[in-house]
Formats: C-alpha cells, sequence, structure tokens
C-alpha cells in the first residue's frame, strides 16, 4: 500500500473566501468598515486628536461642543473629542490582552481535553465549570487591591475567567471530529498527533474560533469599560470607561456627555457581533435553502372529481410534492397515484429518496417544513385532503388516518411515561375520561403483546426496548380505531427476530380490525409477508403497481426486477408462515 | 438523588475552598499598604503597625488563612476593617437587596425569553427579527451605560421614577417597585438577548424531533405538542441559560447599583475593593460562590424533574 495521503477535511473554504464573503454581506461590510476605523483611530490617535488626553482648560469645565472642543469638555475641562480617540486605543489593547489570554488558555486546553480525553478532560472541564460559576466582576473587584490599577493586569486575570468559552467550544469541535474518516486516515498512515492537530484539527475549529472571538472583544470591551467606570482604573489614562464615569459625575450638569464614550463602546462591540454574525452566516450557507415564504404561493387544484367507488378508501392522483430549493422548488414526489381499497394493505417499495415517505406523509398533512403538495389531489373517503386547513386535517390525523413510525425510540416523547403519551390521543379524539381512557390503554398494552401492560404504562420510554416501543406505538396509532394505517418502515429499525413479531401483529391487527394499510418499505421480504398489492417507487414516480404474487411472479419494469433481483439472489420467497411466534407474543 | 446532591455538595465545597484560598493569597498577599490606606497619609511608622497587628497582617500569611478558615466554617466572617461591624451584619442587611433584584431580574428575563424565543421558534417572522435586533443591541449596549440613559430619560426628564436609592418591599411595595424598575432595566435587556436565542435554539431542536411529528400524527392538539411536549423537552436547555444569566447578574449588579446608589452586595463590593476592606470581600466572594451552587444544584434537580432519562 502506497503512503496514503489523508484527503483534506471537508467544508474547509480557504480564509481568503471566508473574509470575501462576509464583505459582501451588507452588515459583514459595514461592521468590518466600522472596525477599521476604530481600530485605524487607536494607531493614529496622535494625529487625529487635536489636543494631548490630558490637556486641561480651566475655563472649559463642562463646556459645551464648539471653540476648538468639537464635543465639548469634561468635568475637568478636558477635550472630550480627544479623550475618545485615545480612549480607543486603551480600549482596544485591554480586549486584546484578555482575548489573547482567553483563547491561548481555552483554545490549547480544549484541543488537549478533546483529543486525549480521558482524565486530562475531567480535571479540566471541572476546572472549566468552576471558572464559569464566578461572577468574573466580583472577581475583579475582589483582586482589586493586590492587581493594583493597571487595567491591563486586570485584564489578563478575565481573560482565564473567559477562558473556558474558549474550552468547551474547541473540545466539543474536537470530539466531534476526531472520529472522522480523514482523521483515522491521517492517524493510521502515521501522522504524529502534533502533526493531525496541526493540519486537520486547527482546520475545522478555525472558524467557530474566529466566532467566539469577535464575541469575546466584545464581552471584553464592556466589562473593562465597567472596572473603568467603577473607578478601578489608573485615572491618569483616557478610557472610555472612565469618561463615563466622569460623565456619570456630571451627569445633572451636562446631561449628553454620557452619551459619546457609551456610543463608542456600542458601536465597537456593535461592530464585532456583526461580524461574528456574518462569520456564522456564511459558514452555514451550504445548507440554506430559500426561505418558504418567499416561494411563490402554489394550491393544488383537485384532478377529477371524487371517485365513486364507495369500496375505494383513498385515491392519491398525480401528486406532486415540493421544497423550496436554491432555484425554486425541488419535486420529490412527481405525480404520483394511487388507490388503496377498504382493508387492502399496499406495499409501498422504493430507494431511499424514491419519494415513499414523502408520498406517505402528505397523505397526513405533515410534510417537513417547507414542503408543499404543488399539484394533485388526495382523496380519502369521498373528499379531497390534499388542500385541507391544517384544522381540519387534524380532526382527520389519530382518528381516521393513524402513524406508525420507523424509529421507535425517537418517537415517544422522552419527557412522560408511556400511559401518559397513550391515554392522550384517546382523550382528545374520542373525548373519554381518563380513566376509560387508562382502561383502554392498558388493554392495547396487552393486545400488542406486552407481557406486563402496567409496568410499561408507567415506564418510561428509556426503560423499554426498541421492540416493545415500537408496540407501543402500534397501540398508540390502533387506539381510535383508524380507517387507514400508514407505517413508514414499522421494522427497519428491529433486530431480526423482532422485525417478524411486530409484522404479524400489524397483520394481526389489520385482519382483526378491518383497516386499510400503507407500508413504506424497502424490503420485499415485507412485502411478501403482509401485503395485497404493492407499488414500486422510483424518482418520485410510480413505476409499476400490481398484485403481490404478480409482482414476484412476474414483474415488468426494468426497475422492480433489479429490486427483486437484488433480494432475491440468495433468499427464497418465504412461503410459509412462521405461526409459532405469534404464540410468543400473545 | 440524594448521592447526586452530597456529590454535588462536595464538589461544590472543593471549588468553595480553591477560590477562597486564592482570593486569599491574591488579596491579602496585596495587603501592604492596607492600614496605610486605612489611616491616611498623616499616619506615623508606629500606628500603622499598630492598626496592622489589630487586623493581624502582620502575621505569616498561612496563619491568617488558617484563622480566617476556622471562623469562617463556625459562619464568622471577622470584622469589616472600615466599618466598624461585623462582616456577617453587613452582608447580611444587603444581600435581600441585591437578591430581590437580581430575581425579578431573572423573572423577568425568563418570561420575556420565553415568550419571544417560542415565538421566534413557531412562527419565524417578526419574532425571529425581533429577537435578532435585540441580540445585537442587548449585547452591544453596557448594562450600566443603559442605566444612565434610563436615568436621564425617566428620572431627569421624565421625572416618572426616582433616580437613585432604594426602598425595603417591606416598607412599600410599590415604591420597592418604582426604586428597582430602572436599574432592573438596565440589567435584563442583555440577558433577555442571550436567553431569547437559546430559547429559539433549543425550541426549534425539540420541535424537530420526531416524536412531535408522531404526536401531531395522532391528532394532539397543537397547543399540547407545542406547550406541553416541545417546551418541556426545550426546558433543560433554557434553564441551564438561566443559571448563567443569574451569574452575570450578580456580577452586573455590582456597576448597577453603584448607578443607582442601590445599598446592595455590589455596591458593598465596590466600596470595599477601592478601600481594601478585605473581609468584607472575602465575605462577599464565599456569599457569591454559596448563591451560585444553591441556583445551579436548584436547577439541575428541576432538569432532574423535568427529564427523566437524567439519572442524579
Amino acid at each position: 500500500m502506497s503512503a496514503a495521503t489523508p484527503a483534506p477535511a471537508p467544508a474547509a473554504s480557504s480564509r481568503e473566501s471566508i473574509a470575501l464573503s462576509v464583505l459582501t454581506n451588507p452588515l459583514g461590510l459595514i461592521a468590518a468598515i466600522l472596525l477599521v476605523l476604530v481600530i485605524a483611530t487607536a494607531v493614529f490617535a496622535p494625529l487625529i486628536a487635536p489636543f494631548a488626553p490630558g490637556d486641561l482648560q480651566i475655563f472649559k469645565i463642562n463646556a459645551p461642543p464648539g471653540d476648538g472642543y468639537l464635543l465639548g469638555g469634561d468635568g475637568s475641562g478636558r477635550d472630550i473629542f480627544s479623550r475618545l480617540v485615545y480612549g480607543a486605543r486603551n480600549t482596544l489593547i485591554g480586549a486584546l490582552i484578555a482575548l489573547s489570554v482567553a483563547a491561548a488558555i481555552g483554545v490549547t486546553a480544549g484541543l488537549f481535553a478533546g483529543y486525549f480525553g480521558g482524565r486530562r478532560e475531567v480535571v479540566m472541564s471541572w476546572i472549566a465549570d468552576g471558572l464559569m460559576a464566578l461572577p468574573a466582576l466580583i472577581v475583579l473587584l475582589a483582586f482589586y487591591q493586590s492587581l493594583g490599577s493597571s487595567i491591563q493586569v486586570s485584564m489578563v486575570i478575565f481573560g482565564i475567567m473567559l477562558s473556558p468559552g474558549f474550552y468547551r467550544l474547541t473540545r466539543n469541535l474536537v470530539n466531534g471530529v476526531k472520529h472522522e474518516l480523514y482523521v483515522d486516515a491521517a492517524r493510521v498512515s502515521g501522522l504524529s498527533d502534533m502533526r493531525i492537530i496541526a493540519r486537520h484539527i486547527l482546520l475545522v475549529i478555525r472558524a467557530p474560533v474566529i466566532i467566539q472571538t469577535s464575541i469575546v472583544a466584545g464581552i471584553s470591551i464592556v466589562i473593562q469599560a465597567g472596572l473603568e467606570f467603577l473607578g478601578l482604573g489608573d485615572p491618569s489614562v483616557p478610557t472610555w470607561g472612565g469618561m463615563l464615569q466622569d460623565a456619570f459625575a456630571n451627569m445633572f450638569v451636562v446631561p449628553t456627555a454620557i452619551l459619546w464614550p457609551g456610543l463608542a463602546i456600542s458601536i465597537t462591540v456593535a461592530s464585532f457581533v456583526l461580524l461574528a454574525n456574518a462569520i456564522r452566516d456564511r459558514l452555514q450557507q451550504g445548507n440554506r435553502t430559500a426561505p418558504a415564504s418567499k416561494m411563490p404561493k402554489v394550491v393544488a387544484k383537485p384532478v377529477g372529481a371524487a371517485p365513486t367507488d364507495n369500496d375505494l378508501l383513498l385515491d392519491i392522483r398525480e401528486l406532486v410534492v415540493g421544497y423550496p430549493g436554491k432555484t425554486g422548488w425541488t419535486e420529490v414526489v412527481k405525480g404520483v397515484s394511487l388507490q388503496l381499497r377498504k382493508g387492502e394493505v399496499l406495499g409501498l417499495v422504493g430507494e431511499s429518496g424514491s419519494g415513499k415517505t414523502q408520498t406517505a406523509f402528505s397523505v397526513l398533512g405533515l410534510l417537513s417544513t417547507g414542503g408543499r403538495i404543488l399539484s394533485g389531489s388526495i382523496w380519502f373517503d369521498g373528499r379531497d385532503i390534499a388542500n385541507l386547513p391544517e384544522d381540519e386535517m387534524q380532526k382527520l390525523r389519530g382518528k381516521r388516518i393513524a402513524y406508525v413510525p420507523q424509529e421507535p425510540m425517537s418517537n415517544l416523547d422522552p419527557a412522560f411515561r408511556i400511559g401518559f403519551q397513550l391515554t392522550e390521543p384517546m382523550m382528545t379524539v374520542l373525548g373519554i375520561s381518563r380513566s376509560e381512557a387508562k382502561a383502554r390503554a392498558l388493554k392495547l398494552l396487552a393486545k400488542v403483546g406486552m407481557p406486563d401492560p402496567m409496568r410499561t404504562y408507567k415506564a418510561y420510554p428509556h426503560q423499554i426496548s426498541g421492540g416493545m416501543a415500537q408496540r407501543v406505538l402500534i397501540a398508540r396509532a390502533i387506539s381510535c380505531s383508524p380507517d387507514l394505517l400508514i407505517a413508514d418502515e414499522p421494522t427497519t429499525a428491529l433486530d431480526v427476530t423482532v422485525q417478524a413479531e411486530v409484522l404479524e401483529l400489524l397483520r394481526d391487527l389489520q385482519a382483526e380490525m378491518g383497516m386499510s394499510v400503507i407500508l413504506v418499505t424497502h424490503n420485499f421480504g415485507v412485502v411478501a409477508d403482509i401485503c395485497h398489492r404493492v407499488s414500486v417507487m422510483k424518482d418520485g414516480k410510480v413505476v409499476e403497481t400490481a398484485d403481490v404474487r404478480t409482482l414476484f411472479a412476474d414483474p415488468q419494469h426494468d426497475y422492480t426486477k433489479m429490486l427483486l433481483g437484488a433480494v432475491l439472489d440468495d433468499v427464497t420467497p418465504r412461503t410459509y408462515r412462521p405461526r409459532m411466534l405469534k404464540e410468543v407474543s400473545a | 438523588m440524594l448521592s447526586y446532591v452530597s456529590k454535588r455538595l462536595l464538589s461544590s465545597l472543593v471549588l468553595l475552598a480553591l477560590v477562597t484560598t486564592l482570593t486569599f493569597a491574591m488579596v491579602f498577599g496585596g495587603a501592604d499598604n492596607v492600614a496605610q490606606n486605612i489611616l491616611g497619609d498623616n499616619a506615623t511608622d508606629q500606628q500603622i503597625a499598630d492598626l496592622e497587628t489589630k487586623l493581624g497582617i502582620d502575621r505569616p500569611l498561612y496563619e491568617q488563612y488558617g484563622t480566617w478558615v476556622a471562623k469562617a466554617v463556625r459562619g464568622d466572617l471577622g470584622m469589616s476593617w472600615t466599618m466598624g461591624e461585623s462582616v456577617s451584619k453587613i452582608l447580611s442587611g444587603r444581600l435581600p437587596v441585591t437578591l430581590s433584584m437580581v430575581v425579578l431580574a431573572i423573572v423577568i428575563i425568563g418570561v420575556v425569553s420565553a415568550l419571544l424565543g417560542i415565538a421566534a421558534a413557531v412562527r419565524g417572522g417578526w419574532a425571529d427579527r425581533v429577537i435578532q435586533l435585540i441580540s445585537v443591541v442587548g449585547f452591544s449596549l453596557p448594562n450600566f451605560w443603559l442605566g444612565l440613559i434610563l436615568v436621564v430619560v425617566f428620572a431627569l426628564n421624565l421625572r416618572w421614577l426616582p433616580a437613585t436609592g432604594y426602598t425595603d418591599f417591606t416598607t412599600s411595595p410599590t415604591g420597592w417597585l418604582a426604586s428597582l424598575a430602572l436599574p432592573v432595566g438596565a440589567l435584563v435587556l442583555s440577558g433577555i438577548a442571550s436567553a431569547s436565542q437559546q430559547v429559539r435554539g433549543a425550541m426549534i431542536d425539540a420541535l424537530r424531533q420526531d416524536y412531535v411529528r408522531t404526536l401531531r400524527a395522532g391528532g394532539i392538539k397543537p397547543s399540547s405538542v407545542l406547550f406541553r411536549h416541545a417546551l418541556r423537552n426545550a426546558m433543560p436547555a433554557a434553564l441551564t441559560v438561566l443559571s448563567l444569566q443569574f451569574i452575570g447578574l450578580l456580577g452586573g449588579a455590582a456597576i448597577i447599583e453603584r448607578v443607582f446608589a442601590i445599598p446592595g452586595l455590589g455596591s458593598i463590593t465596590v466600596q470595599a475593593a477601592l478601600s481594601g476592606d478585605i473581609p468584607i470581600l472575602m465575605g462577599v466572594v464565599v456569599t457569591m460562590i454559596i448563591l451560585v451552587v444553591i441556583v445551579n444544584i436548584a436547577i439541575d434537580l428541576t432538569n432532574a424533574w423535568v427529564n427523566p432519562k437524567v439519572r442524579l
């Protein structure tokens, strides 16, 4: 094997491109210009300021603007404008000190804790938590006597107190990437830890650290001004906070004097925040789409008249579903037509991304954020529900159309007991009392094969297994005797043995209650086991619909043949039903 | 849960010990000219030496520390060097003032942030823009500057509210509210700025969870999905932010109390810092850490109650 060159970190755009695109954002550009102005003011203060910051003119105490003093005089007769200019210098130096200390300690500790983990991480995290539990200003006040009136020394201490922010950020980022394949590849190829950190991990943490830096700069400026305002700074050094202190002392004489230093602080801090926001927006741009509110309004027109066949429960006609993309609607379902009779089980088969789940969610009226039915009709029991208002749709859900999800554990609310999650829909949908709902829930739990219904009733979701959770979800779905059950890959997330039991349960319940079922799956084994008819979907379209036996015996479409071929190569179609499993589950 | 609380208390005790030791070393190590400061420039060397003996700061640092700890664990924080009263007495008189201000601020921050955050998470639109604006403005305006502006506008120009001072709640509830309206107003903006964003993020996360879709699919009312299920799952993140806010407010109170001449813990800290009254400073540090520990434990217990998965 030749020396592997680890692939570069994904999504790591170069510094130049970030800087450029931040400047194309109007707010980012304004913030950058303001910051450059503040920094230039600080650097060239002696050239800009008309007076030295300490120049006194006794007749200009609290003087109004004019006569050489652009913004008037302060309580000692010094030029407010000149002091603002020199204040920028001292403020930025203080912020830079706090920032450098915080970033140096926090990022280094975060890199080591995140990369090496173990006991070091525990200790460092404990220290970080401890530092975060201290009110920084109180600590700085307490230390004032020993630190002296040099605000710069205080800012070093403040930097230490701010370091947990950098530490946590860096540690979490490193924890997130250290097991990425490209980092593993670098390790396998023999790069030393230091090289990996320098080459791969620093690249990932760079942008978030820059954002944090910008925000910490803002915090430092505010806290520094606060300390100076309290009189903890060196009175001979012109600072924005010190100027506020002076203005505060003369507030009843010249109330407007409090404006200038405060504005200087606020504008500088706001520039840092806006810059951070602009960088963040830039980083998030990759996965951003046009907001749904800006998309053209669409109202799907009914296709044809209501079906006359009373036996037909669901009649989907030419359904088109779209999501807002970067350039208009991206269609994920492209003209699907499906029919479902009463008491029939329809398998909806296809690879992931074929639009089968989106079709199912359209029937429930539960497309993800931004998703729309662009055209087509969904006739359900003689009514087109494709454009039904949300409150009308809500009355159908649970009562007439129910849903069993794919991943059982994430579909139960972790904060509530199973019992509550079973009784709440019954009380809402059927309007029955709590005690009646409880009695029914316990019966349902027994029916879906729970060995100890009361125990499950009282359990929290994290206390039961995945298979049990799926049974609970099935119990909840059938609790209000729906006409249509939509099961979205109900067995995919379960162990193989449990899969068979859950399918068995679904089949028994369907037969007993006579409800219609749409079973979304990619598994032909499941289809063969339980479905009457099958529709095969590919790229948002139905390519073939047939009776289940016909489809297995004589697939028409190439895609169906391919799918069947992929499954059936090493598996013989099941011709028997594992009856003994039912006894176990009953 | 009992073991959790005891573990937490133990960890907090270690923190308390570390911080007080460090503070003690820092503060007393720099106490060379405390006597000089207290007595003024005209004091004779003999007077200074006498005072140092009286205060005990002529002894070695570890000896002083031993004495302080031995007394502190019995609740005796010593005598103030400049105010002629016991530290415990001074602090216990001032703690309720600061606490009433901070608690009022936290309640307002919590309620406003919850409303704004939920509205922004659910509706987007105007609430989202308000939150974005507040997050920049609230972050950029130093709270004491905001306080000064509030004083100029509402106390000096409009004369609606008192500019300074504090009225006890037991003396006059309306007076209490009036005296705290401006300081609390100055304190809450930055808190709302960060907390409302956190609530928004936590709510958006909660609403994205699979079980929310499944609840809706089961016909659960939108109000229940939002306020019973999503809000409860978003609560831990929001509460954690509030605990950080509480710590920030304790510091912020120091400056705000100065602006509004409120006789609380913050203003005495500033006074003690400037005059070098070390026993008071030590007392303040101890009090603050204990407050923070209590709040953090309370928040953890609430989180465990809200989220059964958290095992204490």
